[in-house]
């Protein structure tokens, strides 16, 4: 062996290394249930995709995975169309294709890529969207997400969330990881690992910071950590335990739990922990806040009624209210984006599941159907929501639509993973 | 020159997937001190030798030699709870008795109580649940000697079981304050 290639096999080797245990928590995503009506799509494989990760696979793979299209086989039409007036609309209607995607690629001087593509409804024969983006070849996947969000947008009309990230705690052994990963499970990076637990990860609403509550110092103890630099800083560690932070909407500030003043309270502060103020006072255990979409209110977990319930703090008159009234344990709510009900966790002759309650009707929807869900994060379209449960004693994630109907389930090999958070839209 | 660049280049790599294991130090995690007895804790605070004063920081010498002595009541550590139930069950008073005279005795004693739940439900609610069981055995403790100062309470909730399994008598192991005296 030359001495080049055998430094080549060393870096290489170093190279699996570190990015093997990143790798070993890497979520697959797989449906288990789909939607009541599907759309059947074709998606004709873009002209000139030839770079190492195929473009229009992961625009399949995402509309696929959304459990609301059923992506049609798009071979055998000769010749394959690249462009919208290319399109004979009845070779798709004759495989029963109520739309069709094509477009294509094309490398451009300065290295870049411009990627373009058409949706076109192939029963009333007209085009829906048409799109051009010019990449870096790096950016290919995260254009594929976005050219699905497009497509999605279009035919369910709801934004899509492929281009979002997902955060998640993994365990393995006695080591945890917070891992921020594509909404498609792909590209996992580490935020932080430790010997400790971490718990209860939050994004800030534009998408910058995460806090999250680490035992690292043998208590819980609060960070806020940078999602461009890397760095965290402490925002609450007072006497006893701090933990289940929740933003505001805007990203200026947190509320914490805090024991410090003898039992669990909510306290409201600066995201970088100034400025400390009460906003609860029950003899008993009030947790896991979570802001309304348009931060005039917070959900809040209490036993002040001598069992944990979910109730309703309003920011202005500081009047409380309770939400739950069904069943003797309803805990970690999380507030649906267009402020319509929120989703939490009920406990049911000893099976916890999530549930959905509308504000107006007061009705309750249960959901999942495991036996230990829990965590609940709601994707910002409000249209899925991703939460953890177990199968065989192994810690996995699971997602379901919020009319019940599309189910996922996401894995990783060899990890524990819990504790979702689902990230937001960025513009 | 050439070898010397390889090898200052492997050491480089190596030094970097290293410090590319862990973005945070990760603390020496001293585990709690382990009561195997589950159950009655012993009645009848049998305490051997005789106390020498008050002893300065840390537990030294037969003081901690009680703390430490398998006769004496001071070894047992961990209090259990029945599910979704902080309160303290009459048969653990004994216990939480010898755990506030020592401190009562020894001014400059310290001891954290850590709360501990079972695995079922919401980790956060479970945080704050295991920071009530913290918390109810320090109230017993200062009406029986000692100071508010000396004994500070934190929460593991269901992150740090002692019994991994998934069965009563696994969730009954975990729902558990365990005292863990300062130098220990």
């Amino acid at each position: 062996m030359t001495r080049s290639s055998a430094r080549a096999t060393w870096i290489f080797a170093l190279l699996c290394l570190l990015t093997a245990g990143v790798a070993r928590a890497q979520l697959t995503i797989e449906i288990v249930g789909g939607g009541a009506t599907t759309i059947p799509i074709a998606i004709v494989p873009f002209a000139g995709d030839a770079y190492p990760l195929s473009t229009t696979a992961v625009v399949s793979a995402d509309l696929a995975r959304s459990g609301l299209f059923k992506v049609v086989d798009a071979g055998g039409v000769v010749p394959r169309p690249s462009r919208a007036e290319d399109v004979r609309y009845g070779d798709w209607t004759s495989r029963g294709a109520d739309a069709v995607v094509v477009g294509g690629m094309t490398p451009q001087p300065d290295g870049r890529v411009e990627v373009r593509f058409a949706l076109l409804d192939t029963v009333k024969q007209g085009q829906l969207a048409a799109v051009s983006y010019v990449v870096a070849p790096a950016q290919l996947r995260a254009t594929a997400h976005r050219i699905a969000d497009v497509i999605y947008e279009k035919l369910t009309g709801n934004a899509g969330v492929f281009s979002t990230r997902i955060a998640y705690i993994a365990k393995q052994g006695p080591r945890y990881e917070l891992l921020v990963a594509e909404a498609d499970g792909f590209n996992p990076q580490s935020i932080v690992s430790s010997n400790e637990p971490l718990l209860s990860p939050v994004w800030s609403p534009d998408g910058t910071r995460i806090a999250y509550v680490s035992l690292e110092n043998k208590k819980p103890v609060v960070y806020v950590q940078s999602l461009s630099t890397g760095g965290r800083q402490v925002v609450a560690n007072f006497r006893g335990s701090n933990s289940a932070p929740a933003w505001s909407p805007d990203s200026s500030r947190l509320v914490v739990t805090l024991t410090k003043d003898g039992g669990s309270q909510l306290y409201l502060m600066n995201a970088d922990g100034s400025g400390v103020q009460r906003l609860t006072s029950s003899g008993g255990i009030d947790t896991e806040a979570n802001f309304a979409a348009d931060g005039r209110s917070i959900l809040f977990t209490s036993d002040r009624g001598g069992s944990p319930q979910i109730y309703r703090l309003t920011l202005g008159s500081g009047a409380i209210e309770r939400m739950t009234y069904d069943g003797s344990y309803n805990v970690s709510p999380r507030n649906l984006p267009d402020g319509r009900g929120f989703v939490f966790v009920r406990r049911d002759g000893g099976r916890f599941n999530i549930a959905l309650q509308d504000f107006a009707t007061r009705q309750v929807q249960v959901l999942t159907q495991g036996s230990l869900d829990e965590s609940p994060s709601v994707a910002p379209n409000g249209k899925l929501i991703i939460y953890a449960s177990e199968t065989g004693g192994r810690g996995i994630l699971a997602a379901v639509s919020s009319d019940g109907r599309v189910k996922q389930r996401l894995t990783a090999a060899a990890s524990d993973v819990r504790e979702p958070a689902w990230g937001p839209l960025l513009k | 020159m050439q070898q010397t660049v390889h090898k200052l280049l492997m050491s480089a790599l190596f030094a970097s997937l290293l410090a590319a294991c862990s973005t945070t130090p990760t603390p020496d995690t001293g585990a709690p001190v382990e009561d195997r007895n589950v159950g009655a804790g012993t009645s009848g605070a049998a305490t051997s030798g005789t106390t020498t004063g008050n002893v300065a920081g840390t537990a030294t010498g037969s003081e901690s030699n009680r703390l430490r002595d398998p006769n004496s009541i001071l070894s047992k550590r961990s209090v259990y709870f029945e599910f979704d139930s902080y309160a303290v069950r009459d048969d653990y008073k004994p216990l939480i008795d010898a755990h506030a005279r020592y401190l009562q005795g020894d001014k400059n004693g310290r001891m954290t109580i850590q709360g501990n739940t079972d695995e079922r439900g919401s980790r956060e609610y479970n945080i704050a649940l295991g920071q009530r069981r913290a918390d109810a055995v320090k109230k017993m403790m200062m009406l029986l000697g000692a100071t508010d100062s000396q004994i500070e309470t934190v929460s593991f909730g269901k992150e740090k079981p002692r019994n991994p399994g998934h069965d009563e008598g696994s969730w009954t192991e975990n729902r558990r304050d365990d005292f863990v005296y300062r130098g220990e």
